[in-house]
């Protein structure tokens, strides 16, 4: 729950009907009325003709334009191939970055002599643009898909690897010593306290991760690519096709809203002790 | 013969001149239920650390069965003030975690932790969340999961402190007969008077500044009830209330005495 307001309870027998007239907007209908309105909005000055199509195409137009995009594609390739190639670039990063950056995690979070070593390496690249070492990156490894997955790849290791040796160095240190007067073994701790415990810091990370992932996979693709989202918004915008370019704006921000709603899913189900009071 | 031992024990902080513990001898022996009483700041939790093997002594030594104890292990089983249970798994998974990191097959562990929760009076509630639980039903949990590990002792570090007054007594009630049935030797710290003395068959007084023994009683008030007794019976029995006043002059006067000290 985002909202500090508390639900009203009634008390005593006076009938409360569901639709009163007291009765507050939810805030879930709030959002749907303030996208409608836009929507409505912008339907309105296309329709009306107030602006040029050039500059912002009606959204019957857009649809009609997906469906062109899917059935006959853009830039020798369909709607489905350019979202595929930037879903598997982020896939296939993320999956790297998984993989690699929470054992790197743990090892800070764990160990000092590896927090040392690591700790200003991650601290150092961390704060530096994706973009601003793409050059570099594409001198050394060319501007194949490599470049690209590498860019992401170091875009999602970092938040990764540092929200898990917070999540690892703030784990509570009656379990840890309650599985050790149990008998506990240093590997058996990591497996069955300190990485459960850190767990709602993983996620929190890849989500955080996954957000700049994103955004660099888009702006890689917008320098050095031949296909993915990023690609066909900018060659689109190029020859001033508005609508793929307002269509693809669109759809990069649909799937980074389906991204974050599906971690965060994935959260709750992973990790429903967190947030209940113990 | 003792289980546990523990010879000239000292124990010191870095950096700190006064000794949290210092020359502690304590033993504890086959169906031994002993009770370190004392104020905040006499080391009784250090004293537990001590025994569990989370801390060394400066000097000293501990042994158990005559082995040293040089680290945490399972043979002392530890229950702790606040629960310290893992809420990523169920309450059965929770007893059956010492018996799983010994590497005991599901069913076998799983079979155990179930007789277990009956002992502690839990048989319903292996599938709960451990935060549907309450505070006494968590901290019977955490009993549970000590004993399934079956360690050589129990060692309970204010296990009721943070619980109300009526169910503080349930549990003390619920220990006693656990004591009585498993006769695991149990070390238990609390700063509760009339819960040392009501639990204890030695009750081992702790003065701070340093941390020492002051004064170690033999008591039966806890043999008395698993013996059938009723605790109400047994609190309002002329010796029980002589007892408890004269422990809580004992610590009265141990507080006058540390106050003078400053002031002087």
């Amino acid at each position: 729950m985002s909202s500090l307001e508390l639900p009203v309870t009634h008390k005593g027998n006076v009938p409360v009907s569901a639709t009163g007239p007291c009765r507050p907007l939810a805030t879930r209908w709030i959002s749907v009325l303030t996208l409608a309105t836009l929507l409505l909005a912008w339907w309105l000055v296309t329709a009306a003709g107030w602006i040029e199509p050039l500059f912002l195409p009606s959204p019957g137009d857009i649809l009609a334009k997906g469906w062109t995009l899917l059935t006959q594609g853009y830039m020798d390739a369909s709607l489905w191939q350019h979202l595929g190639a930037s879903l598997g670039r982020i896939g296939l990063a993320l999956g790297a970055a998984i993989l690699t950056a929470i054992p790197v995690g743990i090892a800070i979070g764990y160990n000092r002599v590896a927090r040392g070593i690591l700790d200003p390496l991650i601290e150092f690249y961390r704060p530096i643009p994706p973009l601003a070492y793409l050059p570099l990156i594409v001198i050394w490894c060319g501007i194949g898909e490599l470049s690209k997955v590498l860019l992401i790849y170091l875009a999602i290791f970092a938040p990764i690897a540092i929200a898990t040796a917070t999540g690892v160095r703030t784990v509570d240190s009656a379990k840890l010593r309650a599985a050790q007067s149990l008998g506990a073994s240093r590997a058996q701790l990591i497996r069955h306290v300190i990485l459960p415990s850190a767990l709602p810091d993983i996620l929190t990370g890849v989500r955080i991760g996954l957000g700049v992932g994103w955004s660099t996979l888009v702006a890689a693709e917008l320098i050095a690519a031949t296909s993915g989202l990023g690609f066909m918004v900018q060659s689109a915008a190029q020859f001033l096709v508005t609508d793929v370019v307002v269509l693809g704006i669109l759809l990069i921000a649909l799937i980074a809203f389906a991204l974050e709603m599906g971690l965060r899913a994935l959260q709750r189900k992973l990790v429903p002790w967190h947030g209940q009071n113990h | 013969m003792a289980l546990l031992e523990l010879e000239r024990i000292s124990a010191q902080y870095p950096g700190v001149a006064t000794p949290v513990l210092a020359d502690i001898n304590l033993s504890l022996g086959p169906r031994q239920l002993v009770v370190a009483l004392g104020p905040s700041g006499s080391g009784k939790t250090s004293l537990l650390n001590l025994i569990a093997g989370f801390v060394a002594p400066s000097t000293g030594r501990i042994t158990l069965d005559g082995q040293p104890v040089t680290g945490p292990g399972a043979d002392r089983g530890v229950v702790f003030q606040d629960d310290a249970l893992l809420p990523w798994q169920d309450v059965l998974g929770n007893v059956a975690f010492g018996l799983e990191l010994a590497g005991m097959p599901r069913a076998q562990r799983e079979r155990t932790a179930r007789e277990m929760l009956a002992l502690v009076d839990l048989s319903g509630f292996a599938d709960r969340r451990i935060w549907q639980l309450s505070g006494g039903q968590r901290q019977r949990v955490g009993l549970a999961r000590a004993l399934a590990a079956d360690p050589r002792v129990l060692l309970m570090d204010e296990p009721f402190g943070a619980l109300d007054a009526f169910t503080r007594e349930q549990m003390q009630e619920l220990l006693l007969k656990v004591w009585q049935r498993t006769a695991k030797p149990i070390f238990l710290i609390t700063h509760d008077i009339e819960e040392a003395v009501f639990l204890a068959s030695e009750l081992v007084l702790l003065a701070p500044n340093p941390g020492r023994i002051v004064e170690r009683l033999q008591l039966d008030f806890g043999q008395r009830y698993a013996a059938g007794e009723s605790a109400r019976a047994i609190k309002s029995d002329p010796g029980f209330i002589e007892t408890r006043e004269h422990v809580l002059a004992r610590v009265f006067s141990q507080r006058n005495a540390a106050r003078r000290q400053e002031s002087a």
